[in-house]
């Protein structure tokens, strides 16, 4: 038996025995993800359970280092644990900020010292962490951001405003973007610093969105303490962290997995006549749709066969956050019009409180979060079509 | 397998753009559109592509090819859309053969797959019989006589039919219009008698044929594959050279937005390049994603291709993405370009009118995103 082989089959037996029949089925709502931090209500004891057993074998970030929490995994056993989880449908343990933003970054950019203290945090869902980056003066143009740093001798005081944080409401620490140098050009004066949320000084105000929810909130730093170990990369290089993740990001926002097929929606929802949906100009648009969503799932397997070949994603993943926001915005309006009637209730039972339409209404912001489709554009444009400024 | 192209696969990518740059560039399509010529492309031409092994793309090595498959025959396509180069490339090396291979008799075979790959016989397909696509629809009626078949009827836009030496065709041996099974295909002289070829010259400044069959006799051995399951045989072959034709659309796609890239970093208007006015910057952008979307649909399909089976679902994908995708950057590229796009003089003409024949083939976008919706259960 081949070492692949036999990983498989302990991964598997010890899947079946560790993973709780609860956890054994797709995440329905925002209640069944596990975002762990100090002040996380689990939803039940196998919801915890669940994430200590598999943050005690390092599986809730398989790829890590083993010393920084992590399982060690090489990418095959990955692939494995992946395919062994979806076999017995075992939901995500643990999903966080620090899990797939943060923790890349410090692996890439952190001193040893950093990654010890901060990682394995992550790994266990100890700490739960926020990302401080737009500000009201500096949305799609990022680097024009104001938030102060001023060099105290062993810390920074910070004094600023961000907004659009995620979840900075519930989030135990900030990795934030401060300007340490405010008479360098504006990309070279950013440094990338952590801090702890509950320090003196910080505040934050969610912002009602119009889909009812406030998954955002307003941030204020005003004379906030953070120690100076907690800077990470040089000072005044912050930018290069800061692009790093905004690609990460992209990639992400563009490849958000598999979502059921809108023709299965569709087919449970209008019926079929002679085996075709019953209202052929839905028939036609959805079909429209499935073959951009098709290709474009094929685009993701091709940006990371190449990445995988030595290839460089580079701007590339503008494209596919470009791209992929567009069509699950597009999506929705096709759900929209699928569900009819049904689609805009917004308080009931019958409609879990509007979720189609609150669902609906979430995915306008696609386009605008992580780099507008129209900063997108104007990446692709000059950095793959170099296209003169 | 990884959505890639294998290290043969792009060296032979490179050889190709190469040879066609070189051998069959645009003013090569000009020149036999200005001469009226009526072969519609240079034998000289084709004869080289065959001793460069392209004709032999899809026939094994037993029968004098490369066995080199789809995705070297979609790569090869997607160069010659770049430069537009006129050849029988399509109509025998890729739909002749691999009808050939999926519904020939080992006679069969035997006869044509080396004389396809040596660029010595010409084959092609007729199938459509209307203005629209659709084999089902197939009226063209063979009938037993004196041993063999008998057959009457019509067949229009046969690619390459008036120079072709062999014609495939797809007629009925029973049923009616529109009934899938009845259908049978039969191996033609292009010279046989009683067959009446006249060319078509089409848009794109390529011929293709209509053929009128009054009683065309031939014998019981021109049958290919087993009579009245035709379809069985043809569908995943034709279903291959749409995901060819895609392929070659796909060069077309690419080779507008090199060409209005290349306009906007060198055209100045207001005194400035126009390439820096975000109105063109974000078209250009959006086209580009276009392309490379399309890109994933037709390499994932050439690979499925080579893998055996049922294509059908992804063929009907690479072809409907593809022809969408033409349709935008080729029109795109007139307007981009401004009033130099709208002349004769300038290529970016040939490229739209190519582009909309090859959409048209085997299947538009709505034959197709139908077809997709359908095989997808809805």
């Amino acid at each position: 038996m081949s070492d692949l082989e036999q990983f498989r089959q302990e991964t598997r037996a010890w899947l079946e025995d560790n993973c709780p029949a609860s956890m054994r089925k797709p995440a329905q709502g925002e209640a069944d993800i596990c975002w762990g931090g100090r002040r996380f209500e689990f939803q039940s004891e196998d919801q915890k359970l669940w994430l200590e057993r598999m943050a005690s074998r390092g599986w809730t970030v398989p790829t890590w280092p083993k010393e920084y929490g992590g399982g060690g995994l090489s990418k095959d056993e990955n692939k494995i644990l992946g395919e062994e989880m979806r076999r017995i449908k075992a939901r995500s343990p643990l999903t966080s900020f620090g899990i797939w933003m943060l923790g890349p970054a410090l692996l890439k950019f952190g001193t040893h010292e950093q990654k010890l203290e901060h990682l394995p945090k992550i790994a266990r869902g100890e700490i739960r962490w926020c990302q401080g980056y737009s500000e009201p003066n500096a949305g799609s143009d990022l680097a024009s951001l104001m938030t102060k740093a001023e060099d105290k001798g062993d810390y920074y005081l910070i004094n600023g405003q961000k907004i659009w944080t995620s979840y900075a409401d519930k989030a135990d620490w900030i990795f934030c973007l401060v300007r340490t140098d405010f008479s360098a050009t504006k990309h070279t004066g950013i440094s990338f610093i952590l801090f702890d949320m509950e320090s003196e000084g910080v505040s934050t105000k969610p912002i009602k969105l119009i889909s009812g929810y406030s998954p955002f909130c307003e941030t204020f730093f005003d004379d906030v303490k953070a120690d100076k170990k907690n800077l990470v990369g040089e000072v005044n290089k912050g930018w290069t962290i800061a692009k790093y993740l905004l690609t990460h990001e992209r990639t992400g926002i563009g490849d958000m997995g598999l979502p059921t097929p809108l023709s299965a929606i569709a087919r449970d929802k209008l019926g079929l006549e002679d085996g075709e949906l019953a209202d052929t100009m839905l028939r036609h648009q959805i079909a429209e749709h499935e073959i951009d969503a098709a290709s474009f799932m094929f685009t993701i397997e091709r940006a990371k066969d190449q990445a995988k070949a030595g290839g460089d994603m580079g701007a590339f993943s503008s494209m596919l956050k470009y791209y992929g926001t567009e069509l699950n915005k597009d999506r929705h309006e096709l759900i929209l019009k699928v569900n009819g009637s049904e689609a805009l209730e917004w308080e009931g039972q019958f409609s879990n409180n509007g979720e189609i339409a609150r669902s609906w209404l979430r995915t306008k912001a696609n386009s605008i979060e992580g780099g507008t489709t129209e900063v997108q554009l104007n990446i692709i444009a000059k950095r793959i079509l170099e296209l003169p400024a | 397998m990884a959505l890639i192209l294998n290290e043969e696969q792009q060296l032979l990518k490179e050889t190709a753009d190469g040879f066609f740059a070189d051998k069959a560039p645009v003013s090569q399509l000009r020149k036999l559109r200005d001469d009226k010529d009526e072969t519609g492309y240079s034998k000289d031409l084709w004869q080289e592509m065959a001793e460069m092994g392209f004709a032999g793309l899809l026939v094994d090595e037993d029968n004098g090819g490369t066995g080199f498959g789809y995705v070297g025959a979609g790569v090869v396509a997607e160069a010659m859309g770049r430069t537009l180069a006129a050849s029988p490339y399509l109509a025998s090396a890729i739909v002749g053969a691999s009808v050939v291979e999926a519904a020939g008799s080992d006679a069969q075979k035997a006869e044509l797959l080396p004389a396809i790959a040596s660029g010595e016989t010409v084959v092609t397909l007729a199938i459509d019989e209307t203005a629209h696509h659709g084999p089902e629809k197939t009226a063209l009626k063979a009938e037993k006589a004196g041993g063999g078949y008998k057959l009457s009827g019509l067949k229009t836009f046969v690619p390459e039919g008036h120079v072709a030496d062999k014609v495939i065709v797809l007629a009925r041996t029973s049923g009616k219009a529109g009934e899938r099974d009845g259908l049978s295909l039969f191996l033609v002289d292009r010279k046989a008698s009683g067959l009446i070829v006249d060319r078509t010259v089409m848009t794109d400044s390529r011929n293709w044929a209509k053929m009128t069959f009054e009683g065309v006799a031939v014998g019981a051995d021109a049958l290919m594959g087993t009579e009245g399951k035709g379809m069985d045989a043809l569908e995943g072959a034709l279903d291959r050279a749409r995901i060819v034709v895609a392929a070659e659309l796909l060069g077309i796609s690419q080779q507008c937005l090199d060409m209005t890239v290349q306009y906007l970093q060198e055209r100045k208007q207001f005194g400035v390049l126009i390439g820096s006015f975000q109105g063109l910057q974000h078209r250009a952008a959006e086209l580009f994603s276009e392309i490379e979307v399309s890109r994933s649909a037709v390499l994932k399909a050439l690979q499925v291709a080579d893998a055996g089976g049922n294509v059908g679902w992804f063929a009907s994908l690479a072809k409907a993405k593809a022809s969408k995708t033409a349709e935008l950057a080729t029109n795109e590229a007139i307007q981009m370009h401004g009033g130099i796009g709208m002349t004769d003089e300038f290529d970016i003409g040939f490229y739209i009118k190519r582009a909309r024949v090859l959409q048209n083939l085997y299947g538009g976008f709505n034959y197709h995103a139908d077809r997709f919706a359908a095989l997808s259960g809805y």
